[in-house]
């Protein structure tokens, strides 16, 4: 048996039972994220000290320059890539268990191809600036999902049946997507491709506001629900007869995904990998079969955060999109993690 | 897993006829890409001369331009119909495709690396690159996959395959965001059509492919075996690993050879077994041939359709196999129990 922490609020009628593991998990990730976002904020094209940045971040700083960059260049950035980074990981934990399929992802419901159809359409054909983007991308990703949905509605969604709606429905939009890109012009498609990696670059307080208005209307339906999340992962019966409300459950905790996911690829485009290898992450370090949407929601903040200062350190004069580093972050980590287990067996 | 249930024997020449009938289907899609183009023929002369080259007109055409380019698009739907249905039965995931494998990514890296890294010209010419490639990462996804010796965990084989792509993926799109040029062509590669490849590419293939359609065939009892759950599998005297480590040749085998040849065609092996389950049931036996059958139809039906819409070849097959294959997917979701894996 695991040790526990046990919270009572008063006279014991609350009352929050955690795993000391995950506690210390959480704790750690808190901490890493609070260095993290130090470092993210002294990297960049112009080097700051922590001196420097210190004055300006709790008021003190008197230097304009220093202000503006940490301010109004920097701080965005850094803020947007642990929201975007922690919506995404939370949504993927819920699709995944939804669904109770590993590779499942909100990408399945084909919410991050229909925002991307949304964006691609507003780049390429209005040649649109970056908040007409987040809104195709907001237009394109809703619309998707209802449409997903509504398919996939018959006397109530199986999570299969939503599975494999959102597929087909994916795979038209991604081909839309390519031809979209094939027949413009060269320096439009490329430009639509850095958006179709996932880039944090140049994104602004705006960017924040909605992002920030996302995660309050979707975290604690989330949060709150993650209780009832677990029952339904026991199957649609057992979660019944324990007084689940299963499709109402069923369709917040989706409305909840899709909400933070719409939020996190309207900021950023539909980054790589956080939301698919955050819940497995999270499920190694804390040791439970689900982790907790928090100690997910930390990781994929530090996932996305660690990519964004790699991106920026390794390919310095590229301005290249953090969906790269994500990608190749994460596809790094799974297979030295499989690989570590499969040579542990042979011995 | 459902086992199936003990069935009539009157189930047997039905699903036989049932396949004769998609044989035919192939055919009449084969004659249909002949006598539609931009040079549009009678269904009774593209018959006549493509069993008689008279030398004229409408025999160069046919000859020179469409039966290359129909024969290649049957071959890569027979590869790429069967290397998903090989690949949902072994990794018993319903949403395991060859891109799960990491055979699409592997294949667009070998391209990618050719092009931007090696400097060597045109896109499409690295048919061995992307055969290269795929084969990596195939082998890679294996082994990390792998949970002993020989053995693969089919959980982890595609949770090894999603992590091997997205690397890829990475890397690959690192490679032409750093060359426009690169980008350019890569931009055309991705989509998948068959209009323009070399006809000597479908030569070269058609061995690797003929192999793994034969290995994959072959692997049909075994797979039902272990669709019953690995225990019950071993129980009934199938090799798990050597059933597993034969799929996983074909697979790489049809989808390496299929990507190589006409680029990431996407959905078709997704689908396709999926379509041939609704219809003739889990055996697999019947599910492996059908599922090659379905593909062929689908991939020569789409790149028909692509020269209808657009007769310039603007409309290439990988966009309309979505297109056409996917509304009617969400329709059989919609109407038929899903048979689960």
């Amino acid at each position: 048996m695991t040790a526990h922490v046990v919270l009572r609020g008063p006279s014991n009628r609350v009352g929050l039972r955690l795993a000391t593991r995950t506690l210390l998990v959480g704790g750690v990730l808190l901490a890493l994220l609070g260095v993290l976002i130090a470092v993210a904020l002294i990297t960049g094209r112009a080097s700051l000290s922590l001196g420097e940045v210190l004055p300006a971040l709790f008021g003190g700083g008197d230097n304009p320059g220093t202000n503006y960059i940490v301010w109004t260049l920097r701080m965005p950035r850094v803020l947007a890539a642990v929201l975007v980074g922690a919506a995404l990981a939370i949504s993927g934990a819920i699709f995944q268990r939804l669904t109770r399929n590993a590779l499942g992802s909100p990408d399945f419901i084909g919410f991050s191809n229909g925002a991307a159809t949304g964006a691609v359409l507003q780049i390429l054909l209005f040649g649109a600036g970056p908040m007409a983007v987040v809104g195709g991308a907001l237009v394109g990703g809703a619309v998707t999902a209802v449409l997903v949905y509504g398919l996939a509605y018959r006397r109530g969604v199986a999570g299969y049946r939503l599975v494999l709606v959102g597929i087909g429905i994916s795979a038209v939009l991604l081909s839309l997507n390519h031809y979209l890109l094939v027949r413009a012009e060269l320096s439009d498609a490329y430009r639509a491709a850095i958006w179709l990696t996932g880039s944090l670059n140049g994104r602004s307080w705006d960017h924040v506001a909605v992002l920030a208005g996302a995660l309050v209307l979707c975290l604690p339906v989330a949060l709150l629900l993650s209780r009832q999340l677990t029952l339904l992962e026991m199957g649609n019966d057992l979660a019944y007869s324990l007084g689940v409300p299963v499709e109402r459950t069923r369709l917040a905790l989706i409305a909840a995904g899709v909400g933070l996911v719409a939020a996190a690829t309207a900021t950023a485009g539909p980054i790589a990998f956080v939301a698919l290898a955050s819940p497995h992450i999270a499920r190694r370090l804390t040791r439970t079969a689900g982790a907790g949407l928090v100690t997910t929601g930390l990781l994929g903040a530090v996932l996305l955060l660690i990519s964004d200062i790699a991106v920026q350190v390794l390919f310095e004069s590229a301005n290249l999109p953090v969906g790269l580093a994500t990608g190749a972050i994460g596809g790094v980590y799974l297979t030295v993690l499989l690989s570590r287990r499969w040579r542990a067996r042979i011995r | 897993m459902r086992a199936a249930a003990p069935e009539p024997a009157t189930r047997l020449p039905l699903r036989l006829a049932w396949l004769v009938g998609c044989a035919v289907a192939v055919f009449g899609c084969v004659v249909l890409s002949i006598a539609i183009g931009s040079e549009q023929l009678a269904i009774s002369d593209a018959i006549r001369v493509l069993f008689q080259p008279d030398g004229s007109n409408a025999a160069v055409i046919v000859h020179e331009l469409r039966l290359p380019r129909t024969l290649l698009g049957v071959a890569v739907g027979l590869a790429l119909g069967m290397a998903g249905a090989i690949m949902q039965s072994i990794t018993r995931n319903p949403l395991a495709d060859p891109g799960i494998l990491g055979v699409n990514a592997g294949a667009a890296t070998g391209v990618v690396v050719a092009s931007t890294i090696l400097g060597l010209g045109a896109f499409t010419s690295y048919v061995w690159f992307a055969f290269l490639g795929a084969g990596a990462a195939t082998v890679l996804v294996y082994l990390i996959g792998s949970r002993d010796v020989g053995g693969a965990d089919p959980v982890r084989l595609a949770l090894a395959g999603t992590a091997v792509s997205a690397a890829l993926a990475a890397v690959n799109q690192t490679l032409v965001l750093l060359d426009p040029q690169a980008y350019e062509e890569y931009r055309f590669w991705v989509v998948g059509d068959l209009a323009g490849r070399d006809g000597a590419v479908l030569g070269y293939l058609v061995p690797f492919i003929a192999i793994g359609l034969l290995l994959a065939v072959s692997l049909g009892p075994a797979l039902n075996a272990l669709a019953l759950g690995e225990d019950t599998g071993r129980a009934l005297g199938t090799r798990i690993a050597r059933t597993r480590g034969l799929a996983a040749i074909s697979v790489l085998l049809l989808a390496g050879a299929a990507t190589a040849a006409a680029g990431p065609i996407a959905f078709v092996g997704l689908a396709v077994p999926h379509l041939a389950r609704l219809l003739i049931g889990p055996d697999q036996r019947y599910q492996l041939p059908y599922s090659a059958l379905f593909g062929a139809i689908l991939v020569v039906l789409a790149d028909v359709l692509g020269r209808l819409i657009a007769p310039e070849g603007e409309l290439q097959v990988g966009i309309v196999a979505a297109f056409v294959g996917a509304p009617i997917f969400v329709l059989l979701v919609r109407r038929a129990r899903i048979a689960k894996l």
